[in-house]
């Protein structure tokens, strides 16, 4: 299984190993890791499951839908690798890929 | 230094409980922790019962909170397919209908709230439904398919989302409601007629300002609901929608400050210091309304999660939230922040026919009290965040879609 690193914004790292198919929000949130809220569940309606995409993994991560842009246009602390960590599909090319928090996602 | 080391008991494996039960233990409770829950399953995610788990789009692990193995992982004891009968307050004692005693030092009741029955002549027949728990969405499941007739009593949210889950399986639906237009108790009227319109032209009948004198049946099966201008609504089965009321029995029973839910504070405490209360079974406070209220809703029973946790473990108290809901149907994303309560006028933005559109409802000095966005996410998120900063807007530019949300706000 893909092995995801989230890091938290105090710096504590949880290296997990993520079914493919699930999304980087749910691999966060079925092993409990803090710092991911994800309140609408992946619906793409509530941008508390914002993460930073590691710089070395944006382009294999690719880039937000219209809808996703729009949402994390108005969420804090937006910054270019800013993602949506439900909007992300787990895959076996994401092996590796390292997510950090921003400080609140409310 | 708060002592983590009390016994917690929680009482309720919904999403509520399933959610303070993991924040516990991520802020550092080290205590034992006993989720009781009357379903079978462990805590699992309600939202998609009516949306993709209808449609077969997700399946028991996607929709569960957690992975089954979690609970042992972090000690936390489930008890599943269990019934508290009473607590005991002076002995700090949950009975359960089993008879096992648990005793606790904190009580958490995240009872969640069930579905409002009405009393009509037939709904005890076959196939008469409501949707409240996996096991209810699995009995509609069942009922629904290509050639299937569903009648829905209630056009509230539940209701069309079961719709338009209906007709995605290729079945025939027919909403019936009371009122004038659908959504009446929650959404404005220029929300409404488009919802109405959209069902309609996606093959949905609405019958509007229909009674129902009561469900008809055959061979102990439902096969019709009668309206009271006596017509009647052919179906194989009818899914009854029409509220829900909170499970605050357990609390009142106990002695508990309730009052059309278990009355709490905001840091989720009950009128016993000893009990807190999170979820769709509380009255809380609304800070920027002014006034007390129950929500049904994900986000506040994670947000009362969050503040039972915080409270219990002596951590910073979560900052307070702008009350929000969504919901999905057909290629339709309504998101809902704010509460309708005090609005002078309600405001759209954009144009409901392009089913991309936002309704702003404003009080008297033009602070925004809640938006209802259709496919309009720009005006819901900067909503959401005019609603908490009481900021006024100017009416004229928030009308104006050549005018961008984030100018409107800033």
């Amino acid at each position: 299984m893909p092995k995801i690193t989230y890091v938290e914004f105090s710096g504590t790292e949880h290296a997990i190993e993520v079914k493919t198919g699930l999304s980087v929000m749910e691999g966060a949130v079925k092993h409990n890791v803090p710092g991911i809220d994800a309140d609408c569940g992946g619906a793409c309606a509530c941008a508390t499951c914002h993460v930073y995409v590691d710089a070395a993994w944006t382009d294999k991560v690719g880039s937000p839908s219209a809808m996703e842009e729009s949402m994390l246009d108005f969420a804090e602390n937006v910054e270019p690798n800013s993602r949506l960590s439900c909007q992300i599909k787990v895959t076996e090319a994401l092996d590796g890929l390292v997510v950090r928090m921003p400080e609140s996602q409310h | 230094m708060a002592d983590l080391s009390g016994r917690i008991v929680i009482l309720g494996a919904g999403h509520a409980g399933g959610t303070v039960a993991a924040l516990l233990r991520q802020l550092g409770w080290t205590g034992p922790i006993t989720l009781v829950g009357d379903e079978p399953l462990a805590p699992y995610q309600r939202p998609p019962l009516s949306k993709a788990w209808l449609k077969g789009e997700a399946d028991a692990d996607s929709l569960a909170l957690r992975p089954s193995e979690f609970y042992g992982d972090h000690n936390i004891a489930l008890r599943l397919n269990a019934t508290a009968a009473t607590i005991d307050r002076t002995a700090g004692v949950v009975l359960l209908a089993d008879g096992d005693a648990l005793p606790y030092d904190r009580l958490i009741l995240a009872t969640g709230a069930r579905a409002r029955r009405i009393s009509l002549a037939g709904v005890d027949l076959d196939g008469v439904l409501e949707l409240r728990t996996a096991a209810d969405a699995d009995r509609l499941k069942a009922a629904l398919g290509p050639a299937k007739r569903l009648a829905v009593v209630g056009g509230g949210y539940i209701g069309l989302e079961a719709a338009a889950s209906a007709r995605a399986l290729g079945a025939e639906a027919t909403v019936i409601e009371m009122q004038p237009r659908v959504l009446a108790r929650v959404a404005c009227e220029p929300l409404s007629l488009f919802m109405q319109d959209y069902h309609r032209s996606k093959g949905v009948a609405i019958e509007l300002g229909a009674g129902v004198a009561g469900l008809e049946g055959e061979g102990g099966r439902v096969a019709g609901v009668r309206l009271s201008d006596g017509r009647l609504i052919a179906c194989d089965a009818a899914l009854i929608g029409v509220g829900a009321l909170p499970n605050q029995e357990l609390a009142e029973a106990a002695g508990l400050h309730c009052d059309g839910g278990v009355v709490v504070d905001l840091t989720a405490k009950t009128s016993d210091p000893a009990i807190y209360a999170i979820g769709d079974c509380t009255r809380r406070p609304l800070p920027l309304y002014g006034q007390m209220g129950r929500l049904e809703s994900v986000p506040n029973a994670l947000e009362q999660a969050k503040q039972a946790a915080a409270d219990l473990c002596g951590t910073k108290p979560p900052a307070a939230e702008t009350p929000w809901f969504w919901s999905d149907q057909y290629d339709l994303k309504l998101q809902i922040a704010g509460l309708p309560l005090g609005a002078a006028q309600v405001l759209v933005r954009g144009e409901p026919s392009t089913a991309r559109f936002a309704a702003f409802h404003l009080n008297a000095d033009n602070q925004v009290q809640a938006v209802e966005a259709i496919n309009a996410a720009p005006e819901f998120m900067a909503g959401r965040q005019l609603i908490g900063a009481r900021k006024p807007v100017a009416p004229d530019k928030l009308r104006d879609i050549t005018i961008s949300m984030k100018d409107v706000a800033a």
